[in-house]
């Protein structure tokens, strides 16, 4: 849950009015998460409190402005460290100070320290939040309980969040997933005899919402092929339907952890596989240079 | 090109340290608190701590092990989640002996309370049955949650309210010798699922007024469910609890229903309340602690309430309240406020909350309990403050632990997967994964914090020989055998009642007011006693109830320290008289009656 789920232009923008520029795709998804956030914590009070959030969000942006100035010699756009930044503050669940800080400081700086020929393999949030779970786990725990307490808000979300998705032309990841996660939830609860709606449960709560629409979307941690993004998110709700079955509370975070890296790691492995075969027949009949 | 490399090993490092840092934190933290976690004798806990506990409850003669409810089969897969409560404590000295004495609840249908005198000796004797409050629980009547005593009559002796989940019953007390059931006649409703109640006199007019805090809806009969959609609707934001109810003494042994006409109205689900005057108007406010959501803070306006959890910033935070109790803990004249709630490592880290009063204008608080360090209770029930080991300061004392069932099979899992779905789910109690045998949070270490009176608590539970791995619920504190000390009763949810006694350094001394109104109620609920010695200054007031379905001695208790000078003690009492004790000795017990 770092990069927007719209994918940032290429070229640097023409010179826009206000209004245009909160309709920037690269604003979308933090003015959406902030709604989120703000309806939320104004509603049912989600949040620990705004200090913890705060502090999430200034130390992501800070880590981002200074490692991307030392490492990319420039500063980078703030959208995707503000979403991490809000992620930390909404998923991870501490009385402590310290565990946001760090948890964010970890997040950014997994993007620069974990690097595969030049790209970042882990989702940074989930990076973060993972290394948490696993490293402090008497100090913090995720978000695994409600908020509020009835479909309108939840219907409100859905709709809002399927309709930015839709737009990015990233819908069918998250739908993909929904879908893999709802089948295997039935098929769990005919192997273990629990109720389905117990099984059911976990996708109506707040963590879903933000992991089916900022995390597993993330354009700069999927791969990139349409077939290949389904694939992936059948494959995260694959394995995390076997976590399930271990009792593993935050499975959906743990099997992205997992499934993410590999997926782009698989992904780059093909390209340098269809590069090398192209090679012989590139120096031959070299491709035109893009303008 | 090579400054980007130094860079990049720095970055390494730099993030290799990040990665290290829970581990080193961990590290510190269990290194502090090392020497306070191994049991020793009671010698070297006293020479250290300045006391130690022994758990008495056999050689005082008492073999009480609480039952607990068998609700509707259709609750079965989760019926020790939903009948985990019951077990209760509360101090009374119902035949005005002078001596405390303790009353105890069961809660299986056709199980008995138990009332215990106090021999003076060291032991006690149950004389509920031949006082007519042990068979309580009948069938078709609910069960019993908690007990708490008030002299609603001025009559000189405590009379009982019983909390429970069912037909709620209110006894006189006639004269020590026994007590009749006036519940009809007082006009208390036929069902509450009430899991608290405090005495108190909101109007001060005297007498005192009860206040009934619902869990389930009152339309719910346990024992025969209409269906199953009978659970909260949410973990965090549940408002589909029990009803509260404020009942106004009429002063004809009838109670009036005001709780909306006074500003109360709420369907939380209330697992613990208290009452005190916490902005010095002279009128007692009362703390609500819900589970599955905020706390409410009712300010009483002379005789009328209004909710100010939020404002107060007690009331923001939605977790799962299920203590309250206040204590002066830094000296300084103000009540901070414990509230109780769930930690489980990885799991759910709410933290309990210390709600300290900040200065300035106005009404307002800061949860310090990180700061202090009380803040990690696992899952949290009964806490109660007092001096344990007579140093001047403040101790607190904390009971937990859910359900102990399977040592190796947890059902966390299945807790998490349903607690955090929509309503429709959470509300039904068929949606819930049976449990099976497993533990939910079974099996923790109490916490026993001493206050080292310059802002931190330590844990010394285990030194001080507080050892047990029961399901804890309620504790009060008393002074049992007259002797200076806060002795701890425990009551634990299908487990023994436990007396710890405590025995403390020689060399540190106390003193204890035992008020008595005139004007005010009889029982000085309310009254509130300043100390001043040695530079010091502390304040308590007289409970009706507070805790966890509990309530604790009557009578306060002062730690002084070594070699003490006390200057005086003010006491305001709810009449509005205030009054100055001087010439106060240490190690006394003080009987003060309130002047015309």
């Amino acid at each position: 849950m770092n990069s927007p789920a719209v994918a940032a232009p290429q070229s640097a923008p023409p010179p826009r009015v206000l209004w245009k520029t909160l309709l920037d795709s690269r604003f979308t998804p933090p003015i959406f998460i902030t709604l989120i956030l703000l309806v939320g914590n104004l509603s049912f009070g989600i949040l620990e409190s705004y200090q913890k959030t705060l502090l999430a969000i200034g130390v992501s942006i800070a880590g981002e402005m200074i490692l991307g100035r030392i490492f990319l010699g420039k500063w980078p756009h703030p959208s995707s460290a503000y979403i991490t930044g809000i992620s930390v503050g909404i998923l991870l669940r501490s009385p402590a100070y310290w565990t946001y800080a760090l948890c964010a400081a970890l997040s950014i700086t997994s993007k620069y320290a974990l690097r595969f020929r030049g790209r970042h393999i882990w989702n940074p949030s989930n990076f973060g939040i993972c290394a948490m779970l696993f490293l402090a786990s008497d100090a913090v725990a995720g978000l695994s309980i409600q908020w509020g307490n009835n479909f309108a808000s939840l219907i409100v979300i859905w709709v809002l969040g399927s309709l930015i998705l839709w737009r990015a032309r990233r819908f069918h990841i998250t739908a993909v997933y929904v879908v893999s996660f709802i089948a295997l939830s039935l098929v769990r609860a005919h192997i273990t005899g629990d109720p389905w709606q117990s099984e059911i449960s976990p996708i109506t709560g707040p963590m879903y919402q933000l992991f089916i629409f900022f995390m597993i979307t993330d354009p700069k941690t999927t791969v990139r092929s349409r077939t290949g993004q389904c694939i992936v998110a059948f494959t995260i709700a694959l394995v995390e339907f076997f976590m399930r079955l271990d009792s593993s509370i935050y499975a959906p975070l743990y099997a992205l952890f997992w499934v993410g890296p590999a997926a782009l790691l698989i992904e780059m492995w093909l390209d340098a596989r269809r590069k090398r075969a192209a090679a012989p027949f590139a120096t031959l009949d070299p491709a035109p240079a893009r303008p | 090109m090579k400054r980007v490399s130094l860079a990049r090993v720095l970055l390494t490092v730099v993030f290799a340290g990040m990665l290290a840092t829970p581990a080193i934190m961990r590290r510190y933290a269990s290194q502090r608190g090392e020497s306070a976690s191994v049991h020793t004798d009671c010698q070297s806990a006293i020479s250290r701590y300045g006391f130690c506990f022994e758990e008495v409850s056999k050689q005082a003669g008492i073999d009480f092990v609480h039952e607990a409810p068998v609700l509707d089969p259709k609750l079965n897969g989760i019926m020790p989640e939903v009948a985990s409560m019951g077990a209760s404590v509360s101090i009374v000295d119902f035949d005005g002996d002078g001596w405390p004495d303790i009353y105890v609840t069961n809660s299986r249908i056709g199980s008995m309370n138990h009332l215990y005198r106090n021999n003076h000796d060291g032991t006690f004797t149950d004389v509920a049955a031949q006082l007519g409050i042990a068979d309580v629980n009948r069938p078709g009547t609910g069960v019993s949650m908690g007990a708490v005593w008030g002299d609603y009559d001025n009559d000189g002796y405590e009379d009982l309210f019983l909390i429970k989940w069912g037909k709620p019953e209110l006894f006189h007390n006639d004269g020590g010798k026994g007590f009749t059931r006036v519940t009809e006649s007082a006009g208390l409703p036929p069902w509450i699922n009430a899991n608290t109640a405090v005495w108190l006199d909101y109007d001060n007019d005297g007498k005192l007024d009860l206040f009934v805090g619902g869990y389930y809806p009152e339309d719910v009969n346990l024992w025969r469910l209409a269906n199953t959609r009978m659970m909260p609707e949410s973990f965090e934001y549940a408002k589909n609890g029990g009803r509260k109810y404020l009942f106004h003494n009429l002063g004809n042994g009838r109670f009036e229903e005001i709780s909306a006409k006074a500003g109360i109205s709420s369907r939380r689900w209330a697992l613990a309340c208290a009452a005190a005057d916490l902005r010095g108007t002279g009128y007692p406010d009362l703390f609500v602690a819900d589970d599955y959501g905020v706390s409410e803070l009712y300010l009483n306006d002379h005789g009328h309430f209004h909710e100010a959890g939020a404002e107060t910033g007690v009331g923001f935070a939605p977790k799962s309240g299920m203590n309250a109790s206040f204590g002066d803990i830094f000296n300084q004249g103000r009540y901070s406020i414990y509230v109780s709630n769930i930690s489980e490592e990885g799991v759910l880290i709410q933290g309990n909350n210390l709600w300290v009063p900040e200065d300035g204008s106005g009404l307002h608080y800061r949860n310090m309990a990180r700061d202090l360090g009380v803040e990690l209770g696992g899952w949290s029930f009964g806490a109660q403050f007092g001096d344990l080991n007579n140093d001047g300061n403040l101790d607190l004392f904390l009971e937990n632990g859910f359900i102990s069932a399977s040592r190796t099979q947890s059902y966390w899992y299945d807790f998490s997967k349903v607690a955090g779905g929509n309503s429709s789910i959470i509300s039904d109690a068929l949606h819930w994964p049976p449990f099976d045998g497993r533990s939910l949070s079974g099996y923790q270490q109490k916490k026993v914090w001493i206050n080292d009176g310059a802002g931190k608590f330590e844990d010394v539970a285990q030194a001080v020989g507080v050892t047990d791995r029961y399901d804890g619920r309620a504790v009060a504190l008393a002074d049992l055998w007259n002797t200076g000390t806060l002795d701890a009763v425990v009551a634990n949810q299908r487990g023994p009642l436990l007396i710890y006694k405590d025995v403390v350094a020689p060399n540190r001394d106390w003193i204890e007011f035992d008020l008595e109104g005139t004007g005010s109620n009889r029982s000085a609920i309310g009254a509130q006693v300043t100390l001043f010695w040695s530079g010091k200054e502390q304040v308590q007031s007289v409970a009706g109830g507070n805790g966890f379905a509990s309530e604790n001695d009557r009578r306060l208790h002062f730690g002084l320290g070594e070699n003490p000078q006390i200057e005086k003690a003010v006491i305001r009492w709810p009449s509005g008289i205030v009054q100055t004790l001087d010439h106060l000795t240490p190690n006394r017990l003080v009987h003060v009656k309130e002047p015309a």
